[in-house]
């Protein structure tokens, strides 16, 4: 078997993939709450991802990605037997996991992924689990089921009501406090104004606020510090000081400023990319 | 005869307003004319200064005997000896500090330009397949595992090599040279140059493997168990920031970032290429050093109005090599010497709109006897960019030794050697600027020949 080969490749919703990819030597050391880089093809971007599993015993890993952009467009074109150009990782620093007593996770959309280890970590060390899981609509709520079977409460909250409550993970959250909850620790995953708000909340409720951040990264190793984000008035490396940082003071407005940097470029290259892709496959 | 007192030859450069446009190499390899030309300018010293101080110990008057008699397969297998990337020190040494320096014809005629023969020499033996990669002796079954592809790595894995060991590179990005790679730029080290020189070393028998972040793929408790030595040659990849105000702005870059989106990733090619890059129509430059110069001709390539480099010292502290400087002018870069960036202004989106500077004056010497900039009250003023680039220095990269129990780093964060050259792990040896925080690609050359000859000793036993 070779490295990087795509065991697995699951469509969980139009434009979310679920990956199983062969590569021992990760699947070995991974701890919840780091992320790899993937490059899909020569002159391809380096993209961070979120571990979702890990088998050290069948060598594999698995991460879900959203289609977004051209990169992620092109990942979620690939097929089982595929391979990635390249993978690398684990990065990141792992979450802390003790006994907090009850500890919220909060996912939105595909950050309900990327929350899930962090979930069952915690769920292992003893923790009662509150999971709150958002998204647009029903369909795009994914891994419910996985949640589900980690957590001890598992609210869902569509912003339709296609799906559990309609309305936020924040008011979603509220009512499980307001229920009786008491809650020491939240762990927060999800577009950026989403983790704002749920760590203000969270900050109101008495709970210790973490947030996973995705800003901009290059190499993911510390080398280039394109990921610089403001926590508590210093200057922080998400990829190496994080990705999870005490949320109560990171400077949000500043990461959404930041990321927002090369949006014009990369709407027109995954424009590009999919009048192209309409070329070369006929299909749409 | 020798004839020292012809004009240096200097090679051919791309005309600035052509080369500004372009990532191509900015200087030509020597024709065989000019090469033989400056190759009769050697006097062959006896006690050759320039081989003395030269840190990998080049024989230099004998490969230039070489070319002269027209042998120059023969030549590079003489310059090989010593140093295994001809092709890349001919082109990024800082000759004039090194063997250019101390020629006996410096100060009469022109030093012999050393630089530009070893990169012929290098180049034509390529191009004529008379280079061979070098022999290596029978194997001695002993593993050794070099971290990071980058100069000082894969001086210390072909030397290892060589000597009979079974030699494993691993480098955590997706393609290999370290600096060579994501540091410099195509129009002074182009891409295939660094293709080649690697591939000679895995011709010899070295093996090699991207993506494996040493200290954390694999924990270096691990590499030990697995091979009988490692060299950690993990570089000095963590940017320095100045920590002025409005650092997190957006348009601000660390040079590290600026370079590697254009040469690891090709980014000046986008949207060919998936990585972007975007510069506004002023870029500052911070810093006046090799990478500073590297990042303003880079930006300049992308086409904005103007491009400045802000030092806070004067034209004569400038660390950077000389012909660096000289092109970075010829290409229309600015210099804006003795000011210290104080604050990095931005709009309400957080976008770059200026940087504030305080005017300095030389003062004192410092311990390194470079005047330190005093600075003059009342004399800031605005600079109106768009783009900043930060390029005051390197650190060495803390992943490695943050992840390795037992791996002592000096308040500097570089590794902690012994007299022996080892870390304090058995076994385990550092060089490059892991150990130095940022040097050249020479001095990290030597310090993987160096770990290599002691690596080799203490396979065998002798410490």
């Amino acid at each position: 078997m070779e490295e990087n080969t795509i065991l697995v490749k699951e469509d969980l919703s139009d434009v979310v993939s679920k990956f199983v990819i062969y590569k021992p030597l990760i699947a070995k050391t991974a701890k919840a709450g780091q992320f790899v880089i993937l490059r899909g093809c020569e002159g391809g971007e380096r993209i961070p991802v979120t571990l979702v599993d890990w088998d050290d015993k069948q060598g594999t890993i698995t991460v879900i990605i959203q289609s977004i952009g051209k990169s992620t467009a092109m990942f979620n074109s690939l097929k089982q037997g595929d391979k990635f150009a390249n993978v690398a990782g684990p990065l990141g620093t792992p979450v802390e996991i003790k006994n907090y007593g009850t500890v919220a996770v909060v996912g939105g959309g595909v950050g309900i992924a990327e929350v899930y280890p962090i979930a069952r970590a915690f769920k292992q060390a003893g923790n009662r689990v509150v999971s709150v899981l958002g998204a647009r609509t029903k369909s795009l709520l994914i891994l419910e089921e996985e949640m589900r079977a980690v957590s001890d409460v598992t609210v869902c909250a569509t912003d339709d009501g296609s799906h559990g409550q309609k309305g936020m993970v924040t008011d979603a959250l509220k009512f499980i406090v307001e229920g009786g909850e008491k809650i020491q620790a939240g762990f927060i995953i999800g577009p950026i104004p989403m983790m704002k708000f749920t760590s203000i909340l969270m900050d109101k409720l008495g709970i210790e606020p973490h947030a996973s951040l995705n800003p901009i990264m290059l190499d993911g190793t510390g080398m280039c510090g394109c990921c610089r984000v403001t926590v508590d008035g210093k200057v922080r490396f998400a990829c190496v000081d994080g990705p999870m940082f005490p949320s109560r003071t990171i400077d949000f407005d500043e990461l959404i400023r930041r990321t927002s940097e090369y949006k014009p470029m990369e709407a027109a290259s995954l424009q590009q990319f999919e009048k192209d892709h309409v070329c070369k496959c006929g299909l749409h | 005869m020798p004839n020292p007192s012809a004009p240096r030859q200097a090679g051919q450069n791309q005309a600035p307003e052509v080369r500004k446009h372009n990532f191509e190499e900015v200087t030509k390899t020597f024709t065989k004319e000019e090469a033989l030309a400056e190759a009769e300018r050697c006097l062959h010293c006896q006690n050759a200064r320039c081989q003395a101080n030269c840190p990998v110990g080049v024989q230099i008057p004998a490969f230039i005997a070489l070319l002269k008699e027209g042998k120059v397969g023969e030549a590079a297998s003489k310059i090989m000896e010593t140093s295994l990337l001809p092709a890349i020190c001919g082109r990024v040494c800082p000759q004039e500090k090194h063997c250019e320096g101390h020629c006996i014809l410096k100060a009469k005629f022109g030093s012999v330009n050393i630089g530009m023969l070893e990169r012929y020499v290098a180049d034509t033996a390529r191009k004529e397949g008379l280079l061979k990669a070098p022999q290596t002796a029978a194997p001695t079954g002993k593993k050794v595992v070099c971290v990071g592809s980058g100069p000082s790595s894969i001086a210390c894995a072909a030397e290892l090599k060589r000597l009979g060991h079974d030699v494993t590179v691993l480098e955590a990005l997706h393609a290999y040279g370290g600096v060579l790679r994501y540091g410099i730029p195509s129009f002074r080290l182009p891409r295939e140059v660094i293709n080649h020189e690697i591939e000679t070393v895995q011709a010899m028998g070295v093996k090699f493997k991207t993506d494996v972040l040493a200290g954390v793929t694999i924990p270096v408790e691990e590499l030990r168990k697995e091979y009988d030595a490692v060299y950690i040659g993990s570089g000095a990849g963590l940017p320095t920031m100045t920590g002025v105000p409005g650092e997190n702005g957006v348009g601000v870059y660390s040079a590290n970032e600026f370079l590697t989106r254009i040469n690891l990733m090709q980014a000046y090619k986008f949207p060919q290429t998936d990585t972007p890059i975007t510069v506004g129509k002023h870029v500052v430059v911070l810093g006046a050093g090799n990478s500073a110069m590297d990042a303003a001709r880079c930006a300049m390539r992308l086409g904005p109005e103007t491009v400045t480099i802000a030092y806070r010292r004067s034209a004569a502290e400038m660390p950077a090599r000389a012909a660096e400087v000289e092109h970075a002018q010829e290409e229309g870069v600015k210099f804006e010497f003795l000011v210290t960036p104080k604050e990095i202004l931005q709009d309400e989106k957080g976008r770059v709109t200026g940087v504030r500077f305080t005017r300095n004056q030389l003062g004192e010497p410092d311990e390194k006897g470079r005047r330190r900039p005093v600075e003059i009250p009342g004399s800031d003023f605005v600079m109106e960019v768009e783009t900043v680039i930060v390029a005051i220095g390197q650190k060495p990269n803390p992943i490695l030794p943050k992840h390795t129990p037992g791996l002592k780093t000096t308040d500097r964060g570089v590794l902690e050697l012994d007299e022996n050259g080892s870390t304090s792990l058995p076994g385990v040896y550092a060089g490059g600027d892991i150990i130095r925080g940022g040097a050249t690609v020479l001095l990290a050359m030597k310090d993987g020949l160096e770990a290599a000859r002691r690596i080799d000793s203490y396979l065998k036993g002798e410490k």
